[in-house]
C-alpha cells in the first residue's frame, strides 16, 4: 500500500507547496512555493532529504490528520501544538506516524505558517513543472477534509532542531529597488524609522503592514507603470499602506518602496522596525 | 531643503531583489518601449546565458534572475550593459516566433455592456467601434496580474478612456475589456474597473492542458465579431485560429 495522509479536519488555507515554479513569470504565473523557506528547509534537515520536496503549509490553523501505512513526519515552522494519538509531541522535530495514527495540530502560537513534511515528500500531482498549489490563480484546487495525500515513505524520526529565529518582533532589512528614487529622502527616512505591525488582513500574496502614522506616497503614486515583481518586493498602494509581496504575489500598478531581505513570517500584532541598508546601488 | 526624486534616464538596470536585474525601457505606457523589451528579452533568451534562471517582460521592462549563491551580480549586470549598448532597442522591430490569433468576439448588449458608452467616448457609433476592434491588431503586451491574462495594445491615443471610477462587481472569464489604449481578456470572472465591451469563450489559463498559457508576449490578436449566440461555450481555445507570423 503506498502510504497517505488522509486530512480529517483542516483549516481553509492548507495548501501542498514546495520551493515553487521556474519560467512561469512571462505568462502571469508567480514562482509560489511556501511562504516561509526556513520551514521547508528546517524539515528536510530532520528527515534527511531533499529540501525541495512537497510539504504541507497550514496558514494559521492546524489540522487533524490520519496516517494510511506508516511514514515519518517533520513540524516545522510557526508553532503550533501537536499531538499523536493524544499524547503531545514536539515542535521543530520528527516523529513516526504508524498506520492508523492520528495527529492532531492545533493554531499557531508563535508565526504565521506552519508545516507538515513527510518522509519522501507528499506525490500529489505535478502542476506546470511544481506540486506548489495557488488555488487563488486556479493552480491546484483547495484542499479538504476527507482527501488523501499519496506520501512518498522513509525519512526517520526522534531528532529535533533549534529553528532560525524568525517569529518575533525585529528589525526587516531593506534593499533598495527599482522604484525607491520615487520616494523622497524624508519620505524614506520616516518610512525606515516607522514601527510597523504585521496586519491580519495578510496572505500567500501579501503581508499587509500596519501602522500609526501617515500612509507613505511616491511622487507619481497611483500611476506607475505596472512592473515585474518578485516576493519581498515592498508595495505602496494607493491608501498609503505598505505591502510585502509573498509567494502568490501578482503584479500590482503600485510604487515600490524596496525589498525586504527577509520574507514577513512574522506573527500577527508582533512589530517589524525597518531599516534601509543600501547593499546595492542602483542601477 | 526641497528634496526632488531623481529622473531616471532610460534605459536602465536596477536591482530587484537578491537573484534579479530588471532592464527598464520607460516609465510610461509606450510602444515603442514595450517593442524594446521583448527584443532585448529575445536576445537575452538567444544568447542562452548559463547564470540566467527565467526571464520575463512586463510591459516595459525585462526581468532576469539569476541564483545569487552561484552568480555574482555585478558581473551579470555588466554582460546586460554590454548587450543593452550592443543595439538601439527602441528603434527594433518585433522578434521572430510570434503567432497571429484570431478570437471570436460578441460586442455590446449583454456580452458587452459598455460598448455604447465608450463607443460615445471614443467619438464613433458602436458599429463604428466594433469595426474598428476588429480591423486593428493588437499586440499582447504582457501577460500578467492573472495567468496568461494578456494587456493588449497599443489601441489609437482616441482610446485613451479612463478606467471607471466605480468598479463592475463581477464580469465573467473571457470578457473584452477596454480602457487607457489596451485591451484585456480576463482569465477568470474578476470585479474590474476597466469597461466591458464584448465576450470571447477563449481560454487564457488552461492549466490541465499541454499548453497551459497559450499566448506568449509579443502575439499579435484580431478580433473576429460573432453574435452572443455563434460563440462556443467557453473554455480552451473557443474558436481562436492561431498562425505563425513570417
Amino acid at each position: 500500500m503506498t502510504p497517505a495522509l488522509k486530512l480529517i479536519a483542516v483549516g481553509p488555507h492548507v495548501t501542498v507547496q514546495d520551493t515553487g515554479r521556474l519560467r512561469t513569470l512571462a505568462f502571469g504565473l508567480s514562482r509560489g512555493g511556501a511562504a516561509d523557506r526556513y520551514a521547508l528547509a528546517e524539515g528536510a534537515a530532520l528527515l534527511g532529504q531533499a529540501a525541495d520536496l512537497a510539504v504541507l503549509e497550514l496558514a494559521g490553523m492546524g489540522g487533524t490528520f490520519m496516517a494510511r501505512g506508516a511514514f515519518c513526519v517533520a513540524l516545522t515552522g510557526a508553532v503550533m501544538s501537536a499531538e499523536i494519538d493524544g499524547t503531545p509531541v514536539l515542535w521543530n522535530a520528527c516523529h513516526m506516524l504508524q498506520d492508523g495514527q492520528t495527529l492532531c495540530i492545533g493554531p499557531a502560537r508563535h508565526g504565521s505558517y506552519g508545516y507538515l513534511s513527510v518522509g519522501g515528500g507528499f506525490l500529489t500531482p505535478t502542476l506546470l513543472g511544481a506540486r506548489s498549489m495557488n488555488p487563488v490563480a486556479g493552480v491546484g484546487t483547495p484542499l479538504e477534509a476527507g482527501d488523501c495525500l499519496p506520501v512518498g515513505g522513509g525519512g526517520r524520526s526522534g531528532l529535533r532542531l533549534e529553528p532560525v529565529a524568525r517569529f518575533g518582533s525585529g528589525t526587516l532589512r531593506v534593499l533598495p529597488g527599482p522604484q525607491t528614487d520615487l520616494f523622497t529622502k524624508d519620505m524614506l527616512s520616516r518610512f525606515s524609522e516607522t514601527t510597523f505591525r504585521r496586519d491580519p488582513r495578510s496572505n500567500r500574496q501579501g503581508a499587509r503592514l500596519a501602522q500609526d502614522s501617515d500612509g507613505f506616497s511616491a511622487k507619481g503614486g497611483l500611476s506607475v507603470l505596472s512592473d515585474i515583481i518578485v516576493p519581498g518586493d515592498i508595495q505602496i498602494t494607493g491608501d498609503g499602506t505598505p505591502f510585502v509581496l509573498m509567494p502568490d504575489g501578482w503584479r500590482l500598478s503600485a510604487a515600490r518602496v524596496g525589498f525586504a531581505m527577509r520574507s514577513c513570517a512574522g506573527r500577527t500584532g508582533r512589530t517589524h522596525r525597518r531599516i534601509a541598508l543600501p547593499v546595492c546601488g542602483p542601477g | 531643503m526641497p528634496d526632488t526624486p531623481n529622473v531616471p534616464e532610460f534605459p536602465l538596470i536596477a536591482p530587484l531583489g537578491l537573484g534579479g536585474w530588471l532592464v527598464r525601457f520607460g516609465d510610461r505606457p509606450d510602444d515603442a518601449a514595450n517593442r524594446a523589451a521583448l527584443s532585448f528579452r529575445a536576445a537575452i533568451d538567444a544568447a542562452n546565458w548559463k547564470e540566467v534562471a527565467e526571464t520575463a517582460t512586463a510591459l516595459a521592462s525585462v526581468f532576469v534572475s539569476f541564483d545569487p549563491m552561484v552568480t555574482a551580480a555585478d558581473a551579470l549586470r555588466h554582460k546586460l550593459a554590454m548587450l543593452l549598448a550592443e543595439r538601439d532597442w527602441m528603434g527594433q522591430g518585433l522578434p521572430a516566433g510570434r503567432r497571429r490569433w484570431t478570437i471570436p468576439c460578441a460586442f455590446g448588449g449583454a456580452s458587452g455592456p459598455a460598448l455604447t458608452d465608450v463607443a460615445q467616448q471614443v467619438g464613433l457609433s458602436a458599429d463604428e467601434a466594433i469595426t474598428a476592434l476588429t480591423q486593428t491588431p493588437v499586440r499582447v503586451l504582457t501577460l500578467g496580474f492573472a495567468p496568461g491574462q494578456p494587456y493588449l495594445g497599443t489601441l489609437p491615443p482616441e482610446w485613451d478612456i479612463p478606467r471607471q471610477k466605480t468598479l463592475t462587481p463581477m464580469v465573467p472569464a473571457g470578457a473584452l475589456v477596454v480602457a487607457v489604449r489596451q485591451l484585456i481578456v480576463f482569465t477568470a470572472s474578476t470585479p474590474t474597473g476597466w469597461q466591458h465591451i464584448g465576450q470571447t469563450s477563449f481560454g487564457c489559463f488552461r492549466p490541465d492542458s499541454d499548453s497551459a498559457f497559450p499566448l506568449r508576449a509579443g502575439d499579435e490578436v484580431v478580433y473576429r465579431a460573432v453574435s452572443a449566440t455563434d460563440l462556443p461555450p467557453f473554455g480552451g481555445d473557443g474558436g481562436a485560429i492561431c498562425e505563425d507570423l513570417p
